[in-house]
């Protein structure tokens, strides 16, 4: 998600009023939320709280238990590299450690300068055309190692900081 | 709201001014599939050029096809010839077929796969004869990639929702007896005969009763579920409303991953579609019957796909399992009796009501009625959506419509049923794919993944991986899955780094019995499947990690070294280049030396070595490998113009660094 969608994210009163939060529709409001602000912040998890009656605690109970919720804002590019079957047997754990070491950063974590965020994802379901990564979102198939390089510097990473 | 009779005549009409469009159409798979492999492209290519050529011509956007690995697919109708369906349709290639073939005499036959129904006059086979398509009963699939699923008129043509209406007609309980003399059982793994579920829920005196369609696909390396309902959402919806007369339930959830979003904004635009034909809602259809729909995305939690744990999901709370009994069945979501079906299931309802069950049971074996829909994928020439009869052998599937092995090299197993699965060996690939012949095998039918793995993948490394993915997926609840899926991983991974001994075999041995025996729910019960299988066929392998420290597909990194032979290297430092770990020591023009203390392992030299000198080569143990992989043929997918340019990009920057 780029950083001008949020900025035009809607308030998260706006948010609660078009869907008031309950208990039973917990995960779709904290979805939604996330949808329009890029991540869950203590503001808005205190908002909900506020208009569901379920407590922060329990929010963030359930919230921390499924893997598609974020706490930080993330990163300007996030790239999801595909840990499916297929992809893993075709070389997805190969192009994740090379998106790891040109990035200088593990999967799970965004570089210093928050401009790019590596993730895992279990599975796309684009499994023949593996190995896939999603790049903001967008697949690419049939991702080799050699094209990571490729794929960093069209989204403008300078590689800096590594010895050149 | 449209008059269903009305909506019928105009679907057809609309139908048939299709079949006989004296326009050009043109339909372009656009599944998530398609579009990965770069089906927008294509669109946008074909629609500038008609537009520029100022053409009368439609293009629809269809679902998948099923052969993925021949995508983009294109469908032509051309005004009185038959349809032909185009493979690897990128825009030049659209272009071409516009220009050759719909506006010229040429059948552009470096691209066609066939016509769809009967043979063109040219030479040019049907479609249903392509190899892949040759060996498949396509049913549930059958509207797949031929219909816009975007357009209801399509699937009303097509006999949509005649069985719910038959289904109205003839009332719930001979619905349950019709499911029953078809014989069909659960397609989301265990095979549970359906209507024997719907039955237990039946008998509750139960006010309120609830159904929901798990989509929740969460089996890495399964993609069925997805396919059907981004090319044919109508299917599963309907579907969902016999189940639901036959079991009394006036409220359904479809429980969709949110990583499916192209699948849930079809369902969106169907539940609509339906509420304006009068298909759901009130009494619907006069009959005094009333059904409602709500869709909830999953958030990514892989435990979801138990049947208690959805329900907690559903609830809002977090996705845990609950000892059974009671049965969702008897209690489940809010406490009502709660019938959960997989997406694949469902789509067979409608088949079942408008054929009969005697149609449907015709094909299958005598315990595994009708067909199955499998993701063929991995180490395969032909990858895709495929539907085989139920016990059609692991041989043919991999063999006849996947064409065998992609790269040449000889096929070592095939996984099914993703991390609750197994692998079968290559030796038992004559075994007929049903449930209980699978269950045998140590593996299960599981949701439909099926992945094909040859030597250049590890028995042990995928058992690790699957273990790892278990383990990050446990949720926690119960000692036996959280802890024991932990030591699992923690003794594959001494194995996989060579740090093992021959006792931690047996460890794992046992830990792999309790961890099955003691998990309170399917995650944990099945998890250790994957190490099972391995260690039944694959043990010398195993061994041979722990006692040679040697990994004979050479992908368990800390049992492999990369080195270059100073005979066959001329220096040309492509490799000192790529080196993520700097290294490979080396001037232009004299043999490089690979700095073993530095080096990580990741192979980027391998893959650059030019082909010409293969200078490249790897040690595990007591074996050398040496590799030419520049020279492998069956590429996943066709290059899409978008790769092609990253790969001109990588190589352009490896140049000038």
């Amino acid at each position: 998600m780029s950083m001008s969608v949020m900025e035009a994210a809607p308030p998260m009163e706006d948010i609660l009023t078009s869907s008031p939060p309950t208990r039973e529709n917990l995960i779709s409001v904290l979805q939604e939320v996330q949808e329009h602000h890029g991540y869950l912040s203590e503001s808005a998890v205190r908002l909900i709280a506020g208009a569901s009656g379920v407590s922060e605690n329990e929010i963030y109970g359930v919230a921390t238990f499924y893997a598609q919720f974020r706490f930080q804002p993330p990163a300007e590019h996030t790239i999801h590299v595909c840990q499916g079957t297929a992809c893993h047997v075709r070389g997805g754990h190969q192009i994740m450690y090379d998106f790891e070491e040109r990035l200088s950063i593990k999967a799970g974590e965004m570089t210093p300068d928050h401009k790019f965020g590596l993730e895992r994802v279990a599975c796309v379901g684009c499994c023949a055309l593996a190995p896939v990564v999603l790049v903001d979102g967008k697949v690419r198939a049939g991702m080799k190692p050699k094209l990571v390089r490729g794929l960093l510097s069209q989204l403008g990473y300078q590689p800096n900081g590594k010895a050149a | 709201m449209t008059s269903l009779a009305d909506a019928y005549a105009s679907a057809r009409e609309h139908w048939q001014a299709l079949e006989t469009s004296p326009v050009p159409i043109f339909f372009v798979g656009a599944a998530t599939c398609g579009r990965a492999a770069g089906s927008g492209d294509t669109l946008d290519r074909l629609r500038a050029e008609i537009k520029a050529r100022q053409l009368q011509a439609q293009v629809i956007e269809t679902g998948c096809l099923g052969p993925c690995s021949l995508e983009p697919l294109m469908v032509v109708h051309k005004p009185g010839t038959p349809r032909v369906c185009f493979g690897n349709v990128g825009p030049a290639e659209a272009v071409q077929i516009l220009q050759r073939h719909v506006l010229g005499d040429d059948p552009c036959a470096e691209w066609t796969l066939g016509s769809i129904g009967s043979a063109s006059g040219n030479g040019t086979g049907t479609f249903s004869d392509h190899p892949m398509m040759r060996g498949q009963v396509r049913r549930v699939l059958a509207n797949c990639g031929l219909i816009d699923p975007e357009n209801v008129d399509h699937y009303l043509a097509r006999d949509g929702y005649r069985g719910f209406l038959r289904a109205l007609e003839i009332g719930g309980d001979q619905v349950v007896d019709l499911v029953r003399r078809a014989g069909l059982r659960g397609r989301g793994g265990a095979g549970f005969p359906t209507w024997r579920k719907w039955d237990t829920c039946r008998q509750t005196g139960a006010d309120q009763r609830y159904l929901i369609c798990n989509a929740d696909e969460g089996d890495p390396g399964a993609f069925m579920n997805r396919s059907l309902i981004e090319s044919d959402p109508h299917a599963v919806l309907e579907g969902m409303l016999i189940a639901s007369l036959a079991l009394g339930a006036s409220k359904g959830y479809v429980y969709c991953r949110a990583e499916y979003p192209l699948a849930i904004a079809r369902l969106k635009g169907a539940i609509a579609q339906m509420r304006a034909l009068g298909l759901l809602g009130d009494n619907i259809q006069g009959s005094g019957f009333s059904f409602d729909l709500e869709i909830k995305k999953g958030a990514g939690a892989f435990v979801c796909g138990e049947e208690t744990a959805l329900i907690a999901s559903i609830e809002g709370r977090r996705g845990m399992p609950q000892p059974r009994p009671p049965f969702p069945a008897v209690s489940g979501l809010w406490g009502k009796p709660t019938i959960i079906q997989n997406v694949e299931t469902l789509a067979n309802l409608p088949l079942i009501l408008r054929n009969g069950p005697e149609w449907y049971a015709a094909v299958g074996t005598e315990g595994s009625k009708g067909t199955r829909s499998f993701a063929l994928a991995g180490k395969v020439k032909r990858t895709g959506l495929i539907e085989v009869p139920l016990g059609t052998t692991l041989r043919q599937i991999v063999e006849e419509i996947g064409g065998g092995s992609s790269d040449g090299k000889p096929i070592k197993a095939v996984q099914t049923g993703g991390p609750s699965g197994g692998c079968i060996g290559a030796e038992q690939l004559d075994l007929p794919v049903d449930y209980e012949s699978l269950a045998q095998a140590g593996s299960i039918m599981g949701s439909g993944g099926m992945i094909v793995i040859d030597e250049d993948t590890c028995a042990v490394d995928l058992a690790k991986y699957f273990i790892s993915f278990t383990q990050n997926e446990s949720c926690g609840k119960c000692p036996p899955c959280r802890v024991g899926t932990r030591a699992m991983l923690y003794l594959l991974e001494r194995i996989v780094e060579g740090k093992a001994g021959i006792e931690d075999l047996r460890r794992l041995d046992a830990l792999a019995v309790t961890v099955a025996r003691g998990s309170l729910c399917g995650l944990g019960q099945t998890a250790p499947n994957p190490v099972l299988t391995t260690m039944r066929y694959f043990r010398d392998e195993y061994h041979a990690h722990v006692e040679q420290k040697q990994c004979a597909a050479f992908v368990c990194r800390p049992l492999v070294q990369h080195r270059i032979d100073a005979e066959r290297c001329p220096g040309c430092t492509a490799c000192v280049k790529v080196c993520p770990a700097e290294a490979i020591i080396g001037v232009r023009g004299e043999p490089h030396v690979i700095a073993t203390e530095r080096c990580s392992q990741c192979g980027s030299c391998l893959s650059v070595c030019p082909p010409a000198y293969a200078a490249v080569y790897r040690v595990s143990g007591e074996l050398t490998r040496y590799e030419e992989i520049h020279a492998k043929k069956g590429k996943p997918g066709a290059p899409t113009e978008a790769s092609a340019q990253l790969e001109a990009q990588s190589e352009e920057l490896d140049q000038c660094s």
